[in-house]
């Protein structure tokens, strides 16, 4: 039963524990995690696509639109039900999302995600601040 | 064959998750329970495995390392390849951890000619084993790391910081992140080197192939979740931190891949305390890395040594046996006029 370098191999053994368990021990004791709550516009009911495109799809899209306005030239979108869109974030989504803290960074906080839209475009009520 | 038969166990992991979350809606039992219980048997495993090792007496120091020993005062000693004191031996281990110095000292035997056409054996360098595992290993290291984002909340700045830098090329949108390039890269040239080089074929096991397939298994499922189906990351950030923090909300569409993806996971954590992956633990135990060169200042006694058995010198041995020694006609240190 003897352990040979028992002190050494202890030490590693409580520093694996440490590192594996350190997640249970951050969360430890803070209220089950649920989804943010993203402030929605009261006018409107329904984004270009439907919500759960948006939800998964909305960095694609984003993509997608400024390679069409910027480099093609393209600003109108037609959306799977037929219905036209002016090919703008600052125009359309955020006439409806215009601010960045209560809608944007609530998920992309929690996801660890740092997009790059901010490199170049304003946040209506924002101002100037990226 | 031992390669099919590899990836065909793996792709029966995939089918497995497929068909229990996909067709069968089993959400809670893949997202819940059998992580759960991987987790559980692989921090136990491990203990387990580390603690049966260090049971296991290591009989004499290994001495015969790279490098010119501690010797005259005016002999350079490689201090990291071959040290004589702790912290030296600290240096060499992590050297050995960190950056793989056993691997980049790799060598290949190849056959050439000399001038007069006589053949010549020769060892050159052979760097690709080594460039093939960093990759590979620090892609892994850090995609683990940075899937901490969806383990702790608020997410601590500097694993926000890997996002941002793993991604940092903003190519696609989401981007494609670096770690994940090194990751499946270093992967699938670490296993292309076994099935392309014929003499490494010829040693490799299914538990060589194995566990190559099911990390590619892993990070391809991985990489189409985020760049293919785009899963809803917010639903399993919820369904991730129910793991962590014991409140087991049942998951509501989240796309099957991240179960498969999970359902891999579990198996390789499984896997890890029984297989060769355990090296993430052994290395620390390797006897040429971490014994200090020190034979020659302290005596080193085997731990196996039956203390019953005591030292016996050649002069007690000679004075038990000189008689019949002289009688064989033995040469003697001392005759038996001079021992009287």
């Amino acid at each position: 039963m003897k352990l040979y370098n028992g002190g050494k191999i202890i030490t590693g053994l409580v520093i694996f524990l440490c590192v594996f368990l350190a997640p249970f021990a951050y969360n430890a004791g803070k209220a089950a995690y649920s989804q943010p709550k993203v402030q929605l516009p009261k006018d409107e009911k329904e984004c270009i696509e439907s919500k759960e495109y948006m939800r998964t799809n909305h960095m694609k899209l984003l993509n997608q639109w400024r390679d069409w306005a910027l480099r093609d030239g393209k600003r109108v979108y037609v959306n799977s039900k037929g219905k036209s869109f002016e090919i703008s974030l600052q125009n359309t989504c955020m006439k409806c999302h215009p601010n960045k803290a209560e809608f944007c960074d609530k998920c992309h906080n929690d996801a660890a995600v740092s997009p790059y839209c901010w490199d170049c475009h304003y946040q209506p009520d924002g101002g100037l601040k990226k | 064959m031992k390669a099919i038969f590899s990836l065909l166990m793996v792709l029966a992991l995939v089918v497995i998750a497929t068909v229990g979350a996909g067709a069968a809606q089993m959400h809670t039992i893949f997202a819940y329970c059998i992580p759960r219980t991987a987790f559980i048997i692989f921090m136990v495993g491990f203990v387990c495995k580390i603690i049966s090792w260090a049971k296991r007496p290591v009989p004499f120091r290994i001495p015969t390392t790279g490098g010119q020993q501690q010797s005259l005062p005016w002999i350079k000693q490689n201090k990291w390849d071959n040290p004589s004191t702790g912290p030296q031996t600290f240096i060499r281990m992590a050297l050995e951890v960190l950056t793989f110095r056993s691997l980049f000292r790799n060598t290949k035997t190849v056959m050439r000619h000399d001038d007069g056409q006589n053949p010549v054996v020769g060892y050159v360098s052979a760097k690709w084993l080594w460039l093939f595992a960093i990759m590979f290993h620090y892609g892994f290291l850090t995609v683990v790391v940075r899937h901490m984002r969806l383990f702790l909340q608020p997410v601590p700045a500097p694993i926000e910081f890997l996002d941002w830098a793993d991604g940092i090329l903003q190519i696609l949108a989401p981007t494609i992140y670096i770690s994940d390039m090194l990751l499946i890269g270093g992967a699938t040239l670490l296993l292309l080197r076994r099935l392309c080089a014929p003499k490494i074929r010829y040693i490799s096991l299914v538990n060589d192939y194995f566990p190559l397939f099911l990390i590619l298994g892993v990070a391809c499922s991985g990489a189409y979740m985020r760049y293919v189906a785009k899963v809803d990351i917010m639903g399993i950030k919820e369904v991730v931190m129910g793991l962590i923090t014991l409140h087991y909300a049942v998951p509501a569409g989240i796309d099957t891949s991240f179960y498969v993806h999970v359902f891999l996971v579990s198996c390789l954590l499984v896997y890890i305390p029984f297989s060769k992956l355990m090296h993430m633990g052994g290395v620390f135990l390797s006897p040429t890395r971490n014994m200090p060169n020190d034979t020659r200042i302290n005596h080193y006694v085997n731990p196996w040594n039956n203390p019953a058995i005591k030292p016996h010198s050649y002069a007690a041995y000679e004075d038990e046996f000189r008689e019949h020694m002289l009688e064989a006609g033995l040469p003697l240190e001392k005759t038996p006029e001079q021992k009287a």
